[in-house]
């Protein structure tokens, strides 16, 4: 092996081969733009960024908890949980907007610390902890709204709204917890212990990371990006559904692996979460666009998350 | 190198591989004949590992040509190595733990009758299969538990068949104890004596003394020269690191000062007892000791790790609060774990955000890490530990075994602990890079911080402490200068604890 040379290729093929799923993306949108013209129009693109932004945000929670190398199966039922809690407290419990959308969020936090609880110091698998939490939340939802929908309050319905006819509010919202996520994963001191604790959770301990607590945050954060998607879910569509956000969080797994990151942990990030994410809503889109059976569909969605993955490892291989 | 005679097995010539601009090996060149031990000599990172892996057909090399009893051949795939009669052992067992023997050794091709296994014939199969290698063991007994030593023996005796002309084994003896190498070598020469072709890496220059036919050096990716068995360890020293290596122990001692680190009394139940020992500024205190004599379990529970059931540890006056890493490091202990990789080290990361592990939560103001700052000092400490790397960028699991350790001690220098732990520093790593550490470890004891050195390796705890603190069956068997000191007379306190206690009793 020789020391430091320049040892990469032209620039644009290092990124090309580093955001596989980007180039993806691209080639999707060129594929339906030429096979239906309508595909560009200013609101079917609006179209699809609202439809994904809601995945999306569970997406970014998932990829602190996947880049620790652990699993959240809860976050569909958490975010109808405190969607549920936010609608409830304002309809039922009469209180104010404001404080029941900061209810709906804390009930996310709590789900999530819980989770946490369980994963760090409980030593569940986080599959079984979090599967659990996907039936208790679930459960908790039919309960609090006795199976019937629940209007939601003008605070929480303001995040599924338009602020002009071309700014869809959750698209606003995507790109700031788009943000916010690449800055945590970045920059601060949790984010980095995240890649510590999924490349070596031994290593981390004994370099002086506090693993439990830091796992304590991931799932917190991955709680509260629930709730924000299930607020944002449920004001789009109004009200609090009980059976709302099912399967989401398979969803959600699939962004983040379609967005290059690894399920043994310590590799991922935010950027390409938000790429995986637009990935399922183009395709989704497209393939209602098309016109294309809506059995089909999900057997089309299928394969291409498998493709994606095949061609990410396949690719890793080569390169080592 | 001579035209292949019949007594040739294999030959490679002009091997190069390049790993993403990188040259791994360069116009390499080698032979291996019938019946030969053939060693392959050189640093971490030399190429050795990609030799083997190209031999193994992991790696499909670039350029070159590769023969074997005189054909040329494409090694694709370690399925087509095994079809031409190469046997394989990697650094890393690769055996099923919760299976039995029997059933390990005949992974992949189980005897089947009716598509049932056949658990007898499997059983009495084993048996001829583990006498080529020398080993009694009950073939129905889970391998788990049996020891690292057996456990490579079965993996030797898996991958001989009939067919089998060429086995590489890559640095076998680095996880086994003397009596457990003496084995191996025994082995070895038992299968050349059978006509088989070996190719054996290894860092001890004495196994080589003892088993080698012919060496070949490998440096930088190249093969640059080709001894006789009998070559002289300060000619295979200079042939592999280019330059000759004046001191293999460069310790200089200064005079000791406070008290740094002192432990007690220290007592686990089953793993050790009453451990007390000081460790000064300025000053390298060794632990020597047999496998299993609790070195290990003893400095990861000073350093808050593992549990301990009573005793106190204290740095620089302080008692620290039992089971508490941060504590530990916060009074300004630091531990090097002996398992690099399973403990040391993130693989999925880059060399500098493993360099930065340590010291990530001192450079984190509000929650934000500073990345710049953090890289920077990266930077410094990867160019002062002359790690060999293309970047602080490169991911750290492409790097070689001893630029490896160099990460994981310098992560723990940038935190400029009072006392730094090192458990098996050198262990699988190059003399150059060896000399490399002793020379960290004089420099931090000459700066007023102190080291405590646990290790296998007896001429190094006595080369480079000043003194030797002896375990055995998880007491401290006797204390020592290393002025002076003997291999004998370590060992004669490491295996001598029973008659101590026979006597105190």
């Amino acid at each position: 092996m020789t020391t430091a040379t320049a040892r990469r290729g032209p620039d644009w093929r290092r990124h090309a081969s580093e955001n596989g799923a980007l180039v993806a993306l691209i080639a999707l949108v060129v594929v339906l733009a030429v096979l239906r013209p309508t595909f560009l129009t200013t609101q079917n693109l609006l179209n699809v960024g609202v439809q994904a932004a809601v995945v999306a945000v569970l997406a970014f929670g998932s990829t602190f908890v996947i880049v620790s190398s652990g699993i959240d199966l809860s976050v569909g039922s958490v975010a109808a949980l405190s969607a549920m809690v936010g609608a409830w407290s304002s309809a039922e419990a009469g209180l104010p907007g404001p404080v029941a959308l900061l209810l709906g969020l804390a009930t996310g936090v709590v789900a999530g610390l819980v989770n946490g609880v369980l994963v760090a110091h409980g030593k569940l698998p986080a599959f079984i902890a979090t599967l659990a939490m996907l039936s208790v939340a679930r459960g908790l939802t039919l309960v609090v709204s006795q199976g019937s929908p629940v209007a939601t309050p003008d605070a929480i319905t303001f995040l599924g709204s338009n602020l002009t006819p071309h700014l869809p509010l959750p698209l606003i919202v995507m790109l700031v917890v788009f943000g916010l996520t690449a800055l945590i994963l970045n920059r601060t001191y949790a984010g980095r212990s995240m890649y510590v604790i999924g490349g070596n959770e031994e290593a981390a301990r004994l370099s002086g990371i506090n693993v439990k607590n830091q796992k304590l945050v991931v799932y917190a954060l991955s709680g509260l990006f629930a709730a924000v998607a299930g607020m944002m879910l449920a004001g789009r569509l109004g009200s609090a559904g009980p059976q709302a956000a099912v399967g989401y969080e398979l969803d959600a797994i699939a962004a983040v692996v379609i967005g290059g990151a690894s399920l043994s942990g310590g590799v991922g990030r935010a950027f390409g979460t938000l790429v995986g994410a637009l990935i399922l809503a183009v395709l989704r889109n497209g393939l209602n666009q098309l016109q294309v059976n809506p059995f089909w569909q999900q057997v089309v969605i299928g394969v291409v998350i498998a493709l994606a993955v095949l061609v990410d490892t396949l690719r890793r291989r080569s390169s080592r | 190198m001579a035209e292949p005679d019949s007594g040739t097995v294999l030959t490679a010539r002009g091997i190069t591989k390049r790993f993403t601009g990188a040259l791994a090996l360069d116009d390499v060149t080698f032979e291996l004949k019938r019946g030969e031990v053939h060693v392959l000599l050189g640093e971490n990172g030399a190429g050795k590992s990609t030799l083997v892996k190209v031999l193994a057909g992991v790696h499909t090399p670039d350029e070159g040509e590769l023969t074997v009893n005189g054909r040329p051949v494409r090694i694709t795939s370690p399925h087509r190595a095994a079809a031409l009669g190469i046997a394989v052992i990697h650094q890393e067992l690769t055996l099923v733990p919760e299976l039995s023997v029997a059933e390990n050794l005949f992974l992949g091709r189980l005897p089947r009758r009716f598509g049932v296994v056949d658990r007898a014939r499997m059983l009495r199969d084993a048996v001829p299969l583990l006498d080529r290698v020398g080993l009694r063991v009950d073939p129905a007994r889970p391998v788990r538990e049996l020891g690292i030593a057996q456990q490579q023996m079965i993996e030797i005796a898996r991958a001989l068949d009939l067919n089998t002309s060429v086995l590489v084994l890559d640095e076998p003896t680095a996880v086994l104890t003397e009596t457990e190498t003496d084995r191996l070598l025994e082995i070895m020469a038992g299968l050349r004596d059978q006509g088989v072709g070996l190719v054996f890496i290894t860092h001890h220059l004495e196994e080589i003394r003892r088993v080698a036919d012919r060496i070949t050096v490998l440096r930088d990716g190249r093969s640059v020269a080709m001894l006789p068995a009998g070559a002289s360890v300060q000619h295979m020293i200079e042939q592999m690191v280019g330059r000759s290596i004046e001191e293999q122990y460069p310790r200089r001692a200064g005079e000791p000062g406070e008290v740094l680190l002192r432990v007690d009394g220290l007592t686990r139940e089953g793993a050790f007892r009453d451990v007390s020992f000081e460790v000064r500024a300025g000053e390298v205190v060794g632990v020597a000791g047999l496998v299993g004599a609790g070195r290990t379990e003893v400095v990861r529970a000073a350093f808050g790790v593992d549990r301990y059931d009573s005793g106190t540890v204290e740095v620089g006056g302080k008692r620290l609060r039992p089971g508490d890493v941060r504590a530990a490091m916060r009074a300004g202990l630091g531990l090097v774990p002996e398992d690099r990789k399973g403990q040391g080290l993130v693989l999925t990361s880059s060399v500098g955000e493993n360099l930065g592990l340590v010291t990530m939560r001192s450079a984190t103001r509000a929650g934000f890490v500073d990345r710049r700052g953090q890289r920077r000092r990266a930077g410094e400490m990867a160019s002062a530990l002359r790690v060999k790397t293309s970047g602080l960028d490169q991911t750290v699991r492409e790097l070689s075994g001893g630029n490896q350790q160099k990460v994981v001690i310098g992560k723990w220098l940038l935190a400029d602990p009072r006392v730094l732990v090192l458990d098996e520093p050198t262990r699988g790593v190059d003399v150059g890079a060896k000399v490399e550490i002793y020379e960290l470890i004089n420099r931090m004891t000459a700066a007023g911080r102190a080291v405590l050195l646990v290790s296998s390796d007896l001429p190094e705890v006595i080369g480079m402490s000043d003194r030797i603190v002896v375990m055995a069956h998880g007491r401290v068997a006797g204390e020592l200068p290393a002025r002076g000191a003997t291999q004998d007379r370590v060992m004669a306190l490491a295996v001598q604890e029973r008659a101590v206690e026979e006597m105190s009793a």
